[in-house]
């Protein structure tokens, strides 16, 4: 077979599964979104905009996103520095790392809300310790804050894993070669960090944050788990257009406003973390 | 990793492919109701197994019950036999993809209820299945609270948040309960207990100046709630905890209590406002999707649960009354017992003001139940003016109303056309 046609006869699988079961569908769902019916309208996107929760939805995502993930990046960063670091039971340390990561989402939040709820564990240890006379509601509509902190918590504990994968593979590519040199120049644990690992690990670190950025504006069940309604966000709304209004063109048309943010998201990560042409590890 | 994903595949189909095969030669009864396990195996055990056939009974959540059915309906070939849920999932769907049931010669004891089942046809869409209500419970550590001179079985709104302020005195914290949570009915309290007991109305007197009433009155009562109530969905949790002492729910959401433990808990009637005792029955329905496998079997299966012995066998399974006439035994569980009492006082009170399950709203009755939750959220939770928020969510329900063209129900007067919002 000819060398020059293989690679795309290998690609052509998952092209077609791609093509039947994510462009298809999407293709359905934008036309869902942009349709009453009858024929084109724009009314779907202003009823879903204009809708009094819109904007505090869209605003705790935002949140959200801004808070978990730069305190993912630089856990995971941390983390996978000192895994790289270590000589015996790397394994283990790493399979322990990433057991959040094969929990459902959902089950990481009742985990929580087991913690954070008012006859949870949190409240029974300050009972114990006589921090409190009474088990306090923490998850209330008055602590909005508390409930933030505490769906920030679930979904740092939950993700930052799949930061850390990703991040030790970036970091086993780097050459010795480099640290060494460093080394004998004299430069400290610190600037080798800075200077060699941060910047060889562009391309890993790219990857890493599109990945989480896109999952952060996707979050849903943990939210619902441990918010209920107190802390709207899109992908809740979403929900509940689809299934509880069964308003699937609004659903569709939100689907689409959140997939809008996170193309404008990764192109800025592209466009901040791009690797330089005919740069390579 | 991809491996896995394969394998999982591989498991899954195997599993769907299984149960198609097994699902065959039962007919699949695709349920909203009966959803907690122990109720669906209730139905499975002690109601369906009577059936000759066979039953394949799944219970689901409301938006994955639709999408199935509109999927094999879109399809124009399916495998569900028999669809039960709530009057309102049924008025969402086209009455066309829905098998007429006057053949089949039975119906319900309720005029009311069988007029509903029409769905705005000449002939019975969907059959009553079983019924029941929303009322109130409480602790008996509460009954100490109850204001002087006040009746359990009479209260007013007055007295009802007087006695929640007692037992928050008394106690120190917040004990009156309301499901305000995600999956909670609290959207029903408005429609058919507040709105009612204070305006007589639903639709035309949503931004009257009684509904303002209304409001100050429930955030009186919101001041003795606990605050965590907007976790809330199933009351029966929190009796059982003592989160809350008294409490508003569904009565299926509040058996589990009065089952486990009957001496520790009464049931009673909703409060009465200014314009009556406003109280609301819930209806639910079995229907036969057009694409049905085996219209003979599924026909045969919505004979079968009309009657007498397998409604009862259905009430202690789900604590859903019958709607037919039929005599019941002395030895049901404690929950019926207590809900059935607090049913018959509740409409049988002098001030009753029974009102009707919104009708006539079609797939708009989610839209129309987030009106009402909307207004609870911005006027409780978000502490907006009460006068500003009726007026704004005023011109959404208006045009739902438009929209559907809905007539008024019950309390509010009837209507020549869409109920109007005055």
């Amino acid at each position: 077979m000819s060398p020059r046609i293989l690679p795309y006869l290998l690609i052509l699988p998952v092209t077609l599964f791609l093509c039947l079961f994510f462009l298809y569908p999407f293709a359905l769902v934008a036309q869902q979104a942009f349709s009453n019916g009858a024929g084109f309208t724009l009314d779907n996107f202003r009823d879903v905009v204009t809708y009094w929760k819109f904007p505090i939805s869209l605003q705790n995502t935002l949140l959200l996103a801004a808070a978990v993930v730069p305190v993912q990046l630089a856990l995971a960063l941390l983390m996978a520095t000192m895994v790289s670091r270590m000589e015996r039971g790397r394994d283990l340390v790493l399979y322990v790392w990433t057991i959040p990561l094969g929990i459902s989402d959902l089950a990481a939040g009742i985990i929580w809300l087991a913690i954070f709820e008012q006859s949870g564990f949190l409240n029974s240890m300050m009972t114990g310790l006589g921090l409190v006379d009474q088990p306090v509601n923490l998850l209330s509509y008055q602590n909005p804050g508390m409930v933030f902190l505490a769906i920030a918590l679930a979904e740092i504990w939950r993700a930052t894993a799949i930061m850390l994968v990703i991040i030790v593979a970036g970091i086993g590519l780097i050459p010795k070669e480099y640290y060494e040199a460093a080394e004998v120049f004299g430069a400290s644990p610190w600037k080798r960090f800075l200077r060699i690992t941060l910047p060889l690990l562009r391309p890993s670190l790219q990857t890493a944050l599109i990945l989480r950025v896109v999952l952060a504006f996707e979050v849903f069940a943990v939210v619902a788990a441990l918010g209920g309604t107190l802390f709207p966000v899109l992908m809740g709304e979403i929900y509940a257009y689809q299934f509880d209004l069964q308003n699937g063109r609004a659903a569709a048309a939100l689907a689409l406003i959140v997939l809008a943010i996170s193309i404008a998201f990764t192109l800025v990560i592209l466009r901040v973390l791009r690797v330089p042409k005919g740069a390579t590890i | 990793m991809t491996l896995r994903l394969n394998l999982a595949g591989a498991v899954s189909g195997l599993a769907v492919l299984c149960t198609g095969v097994a699902a065959q030669a039962e007919v699949l009864f695709w349920s909203t109701q009966a959803r907690p396990v122990e109720e669906a195996q209730a139905m499975r055990e002690n109601v369906l197994a009577g059936f000759a056939d066979g039953v394949d009974y799944q219970p689901n959540e409301e938006g994955p019950w639709l999408t199935r059915l509109q999927a094999e309906i879109q399809a124009g070939s399916g495998s569900i036999g028999v669809l039960g849920a709530l009057e309102g999932n049924f008025a969402a769907i086209d009455p066309e993809t829905l098998v007429d049931l006057d053949e089949l010669g039975v119906k319900s004891t309720s005029d009311t209820y069988n007029s509903l089942a029409m769905l705005g046809t000449d002939s019975m869409q969907f059959l009553p299945w079983m019924q029941a209500s929303y009322i109130m419970a409480a602790n008996k550590e509460a009954l100490q609270y109850l204001p002087e001179g006040a009746d359990i079985d009479a209260l007013t709104y007055d007295q009802l948040i007087e006695w929640a302020a007692n037992v928050h005195e008394g106690v120190g914290q917040p004990k009156f309960g309301f499901p305000a949570g995600p999956k909670g009915l609290k959207h029903r309290f408005f429609q058919g207990y507040l709105y009612p007991s204070f305006t007589n109305g639903v639709v035309r007197t949503f931004a009257s100046p009684e509904a303002v009433t209304a409001w100050q009155k429930f955030l009186e009562l919101w001041e003795h709630t606990n605050p965590a109530s907007t976790n809330f969905s199933f009351m029966q949790e929190q009796l059982l905890s003592g989160d809350a002492w008294i409490v508003f729910d569904h009565t299926s959401r509040l058996a589990q209590a009065f089952n486990d433990r009957p001496d520790d808990f009464v049931a009673f009637p909703a409060p009465a406002g200014p314009t009556g005792r406003g109280f609301m029955p819930v209806l639910a329905g079995i229907a036969i999707p057009s694409t049905a496998p085996d219209m003979d079997a599924a026909k045969e299966l919505v004979k079968y649960l009309m009657q007498p012995e397998t409604q009862i066998a259905t009430l202690r399974a789900t604590n859903f009354f019958p709607v037919v006439e039929a005599e019941l035994p002395d030895d049901m569980p404690p929950s019926v017992k207590a809900a059935g009492a607090a049913v018959a006082k509740m409409s049988a009170s002098p001030d009753a003001n029974p009102g009707m399950l919104p009708s006539g709203l079609g797939e708009k009755s989610g839209d129309f139940s987030r009106i009402y939750v909307d207004t609870f959220e911005r006027i409780v939770l978000a502490g907006q003016p009460i006068e500003q928020v009726l007026e704004d969510q005023k011109k959404q329900l208006m045009a739902i109303m438009e929209e559907t063209g809905a007539p008024c129900w019950a309390p509010d007067a009837p209507s020549d056309g869409a109920c109007p919002v005055e």
